[in-house]
């Protein structure tokens, strides 16, 4: 039975449960005419008796195919011939991987052994079994909740405090979801990391100037020694967000200054709206946009200009993200400027102050600590964008700070380690998520650091 | 500011006052003042003239996308080819050479011929299939057909093509660009709208190439998005608002929703290959897998919105609501949601339209295959509008830049409707207490 089947039995049990448990209730209560004597109205006793039948048995629905593959694997592992058991842990997953794709009957590149052929039996027998098993269990766990309640109604039964309490749980669950997401980021990104810093010292991660994560596959083969410096993947993520913040600071909080102290209403109707537009745009549109019409102007101004200007150049990437980062920039420091209040104006303007003097003295010193949050927020997110330089910035490691050379990121190098197939042991895999790790606390002091300070200002003129 | 000169004022010869100084200097600070509001003035005028920039890049190269070129055959569709084996197997491409090799007799020798048959897209042959298998009537018959031609004579007819540059290094030879324009002088050269870019999946051919796949790859991608992050971000709101008691606990819950809206997107990609993929053994470029980390990804966008939409509900109806004896759950369910349901949907469609975008993460995924066939499930292999669209801007044919840029369209056609929604639904429901 397959599991969509067998969700929708549950609704439908779900359902059953709803109406039993309600006419029960009226059954109990005496009729119609009998409800004051309930506890609850008819209808939370019958919510009662369906969420009693159907959360269990979604529950232990969840838990079982959660956890089905990987226990049958093993247990197929189990059986498997003393010679394939004692293969190297990857040699072994590669065996496990073409029995599970001779299960769900892909298209398999080479001979067929016969032990797996007969693995890939043992699998699908189990699968059967396990996919049976598991329909005969959650429903009758379902069953049993409605019969288990239903022998529970009395009129004096707390029905609704009883939906209520569950409805009250399922809140907090949701709630706690962003709790293990965090956890679920920090353990995966942790425990790669940690086998990616047993074979490359720490030290030479962070400190090495050379960054080539070609490992060799034989060992005799010429250039692919595997360097795991990341200096100069790091100081290439900061030219390009530093050339983005460029970009992006200026122009941001100049429009955001203007819209919100000179600019008449009408003009601001039309304008807030067309700049916010920008920051609605997919990133792999303007990754596009940098790398087909951005780079090649760069390239051909620059070779008018007689300098030699990389196509991957680190201005055009950092250009592109500097204008996707504005509408950011300029939003927040428009709520700054805003939450200025009117007083501290008035009293510059009645000291006969200009407009600009006003704005420059008065309402920055004031909006700084909102605007310095809002800038280390736009930096956090130019130094996790992905897509405009994995587009438009290079591949190559450079270690320099001349914005018309090709450099390379960290995402870029995410991105680059892991898309495509993968062996899961090789540093070079794991580097990817070595980044990601510093990317991660990187982003996350970031982000605190700035809400913290948003935060405070906030405070200061609420 | 003068404020500083006041104090040495009196040191100063008495006719001059105060008023003096700063009138000499007022015309000095009014310059200022029209300087920076300049500046001000400047600044939003880049940010449109960038906006209109990648709007006409887009527009300016994709707007041609939706037609293509296409050539007439005289196809003669013989029954001694196609008896020869069934009729979803036959021989199709020969009936479309027979047929250039009918309207260009001259042509001979294996070069000359192959360079013929270029000029028609390898999908011609498949076209001609589906004829046949549809209307078995025209076997035996001579039919005019308009098939696809090549990409890159796609490109020549609308004029992306240099042919001043030497024989040697365009794709187009001398002698075919003679046959074109021999077909094009006999009317023979046609462009119609182009429904294959609606309607396929993805191809190496560039005439062949739709977005189909895609679509639908995003479309099963954002309905597991959709089920999961609304509900379980509704619910999270509605908790943290107006349940949830002020401790440790649920600061950290707080605490760690905003910090992961600032969280790049990669790093969720990370978080699916390692646990989704590696932990779970869920199936690689498979939309489920895709709309779960876009989930985790939108869900502190959808309770930030959520939230702000509870707290824009005024205390009085809560009150109101217990007074007469309603039960906290009941204020909640029957009053409390249902006015701040129009935010919180505002909110919603907002981050499905940034899932909708959103490319980074589904790379980690696998769903970056080369993935023909239109998926049809939600764990079927496929790939979204926005990985199509990195996949067409990394393949070096011509003809992909144009259909890169009309995938942009349509997936901005569709944030654009999304995001108006959004405003709509907004300006609609907008209440002001």
């Amino acid at each position: 039975m397959s599991p969509t089947i067998l969700l929708f039995i549950l609704l439908v049990l779900s359902t059953c449960g709803y109406y039993i448990g309600r006419r029960r209730a009226f059954t109990v209560g005496g009729g119609t005419t009998g409800i004051k004597n309930l506890h609850s109205r008819p209808i939370y006793y019958g919510s009662l008796t369906a969420l009693w039948c159907g959360i269990p048995a979604l529950l232990l629905f969840g838990f079982w195919l959660a956890f089905e593959s990987a226990i049958i694997s093993h247990l197929v592992v189990a059986d498997l011939p003393e010679a394939i058991r004692n293969l190297p842990a990857a040699e072994l997953n590669l065996k496990v991987n073409k029995i599970r794709n001779l299960v769900s009957g892909n298209i398999i590149a080479g001979a067929i052994e016969p032990q797996i052929q007969a693995a890939a039996d043992h699998y699908r027998s189990l699968k059967a079994t396990s996919n049976a098993a598991l329909a005969v269990v959650t429903i009758s766990t379902a069953i049993m909740g409605v019969v288990i309640l239903r022998a529970k109604i009395t009129p004096i039964l707390r029905a609704r405090n009883g939906v209520e309490q569950i409805i009250k749980y399922i809140l907090i669950g949701c709630s706690t979801i962003a709790i293990f997401t965090t956890i679920g980021i920090v353990l995966s990104v942790l425990f790669e990391s940690i086998r990616f810093f047993q074979k490359v010292p720490l030290t030479e991660f962070l400190l090495g100037l050379k960054w080539s994560p070609q490992t060799a596959i034989r060992s005799d083969q010429v250039g692919s020694s595997g360097a795991f410096g990341a200096i100069p993947v790091f100081s290439g993520t900061l030219l390009i967000s530093a050339i983005a913040m460029c970009v992006a600071v200026p122009i941001g909080l100049m429009s955001a200054i203007y819209l919100s102290e000179y600019a008449h209403k009408k003009f601001r109707a039309v304008a807030k709206p067309l700049i916010e537009i920008l920051a609605g745009i997919p990133t792999v549109v303007y990754g596009f946009f940098a790398a087909l019409t951005v780079a090649p102007f760069i390239r051909e101004t620059g070779g008018i200009l007689g300098l030699s200007v990389s196509s991957e150049s680190a201005l055009a990437a950092g250009l592109v993200m500097g204008i996707m980062i504005i509408p950011f920039v300029s939003s927040l420091s428009d709520d700054f400027i805003n939450a200025v209040p009117q007083a501290l104006r008035d009293g510059a303007y009645s000291l006969g102050a200009t407009r600009s003097e006003t704005i420059k003295q008065v309402i920055l010193p004031a909006a700084l600590p909102g605007i310095v949050g809002g800038v280390l927020l736009a930096v956090s997110r130019a130094i996790g964008e992905t897509m405009i330089v994995v587009m438009a910035a290079g591949l190559a490691a450079n270690l320099t700070l001349n914005p018309l050379q090709a450099v390379t990121t960290v995402t870029v190098q995410i991105v680059t380690l892991l898309v495509g197939d993968q062996e899961f042991d090789s540093p070079k895999t794991l580097a990817a998520f070595a980044l990601g790790l510093l990317l991660f606390l990187v982003t996350l002091i970031l982000n605190v650091i700035a809400l913290h300070v948003v935060r405070k200002y906030r405070e200061q003129y609420e | 500011m003068n404020n500083s000169q006041a104090p040495r004022s009196n040191i100063r010869k008495k006719t001059e006052r105060t008023l003096d100084i700063v009138n000499r200097g007022l015309s000095k600070r009014y310059r200022a003042e029209r300087r920076f509001r300049l500046y001000g003035l400047l600044a939003i005028v880049v940010s449109i003239v960038f906006l209109a920039l990648l709007f006409i890049s887009i527009i300016g190269n994709g707007y041609s996308a939706f037609q293509q070129t296409f050539i007439q055959l005289n196809v003669f569709f013989d029954p001694e080819i196609l008896a020869k084996q069934s009729l979803a197997t036959a021989n199709y491409q020969g009936l479309v050479k027979k047929s250039l090799r009918d309207m260009f007799p001259e042509v001979n020798g294996r070069q000359g011929k192959r360079m013929l048959y270029g000029i028609v897209s390898s999908g011609a042959s498949f076209q001609l299939r589906d004829m046949v298998l549809t209307d078995p009537e025209a076997i035996g018959q001579t039919l005019k057909v308009w098939v696809p031609a090549d990409d890159d004579v796609d490109m020549l007819i609308k004029g992306h093509f240099d042919r001043q540059v030497g024989e040697g290094e365009r794709r187009l030879a001398d002698r075919q660009l003679a046959w074109i324009d021999q077909l094009s002088a006999e009317g023979k050269i046609k462009k119609k709208f182009n429904t294959a870019f609606f309607t396929g999946g993805d191809s190496r051919e560039p005439e062949l190439a739709g977005i189909w796949g895609a679509v639908a790859g995003s479309f099963f991608t954002l309905v597991i998005t959709l089920l999961l992050s609304f509900p379980i971000g509704v619910a999270a709101a509605v908790y943290l608002e107006e349940f949830a008691p002020k401790n440790r606990w649920t600061d950290l819950i707080e605490v760690n929703i905003n910090n992961l809206a600032a969280v790049p997107s990669i790093v969720f990609g990370l978080l699916g290959l390692a646990v989704f993929l590696n932990f779970f053994g869920l199936p690689r470029s498979a939309p489920v897998v895709g709309g779960l980390v876009l989930t985790l990804m939108t869900l502190p966008v959808i309770i930030i919105a959520s939230r702000s939409a509870l707290t824009a509900v005024p205390p009085s109806i809560r009150e109101a609501a217990l007074g007469v004896g309603a039960s906290k759950m009941q204020m909640v369910a029957h009053h409390v949601l249902p006015l701040a349901l129009p935010g919180m949907l505002t909110g919603t469609i907002i981050g499905m339209a940034r899932a909708l975008g959103e490319t980074a993460p589904l790379l980690m995924i696998g769903m970056v295959a080369f993935i023909v066939d239109i998926p049809a499930g939600f764990t079927d292999p496929s790939t979204a509008l926005p990985v199509q669209i990195y996949l067409w801007a990394d393949s070096p044919e011509r003809a992909f830049v144009e259909r890169t840029s009309a995938a942009i369209i349509v997936l901005l056609v569709f944030l654009i409707t999304m995001n108006a929604a959004a405003v709509i639904l907004r300006k609609r429901f907008e209440r002001r207490w």
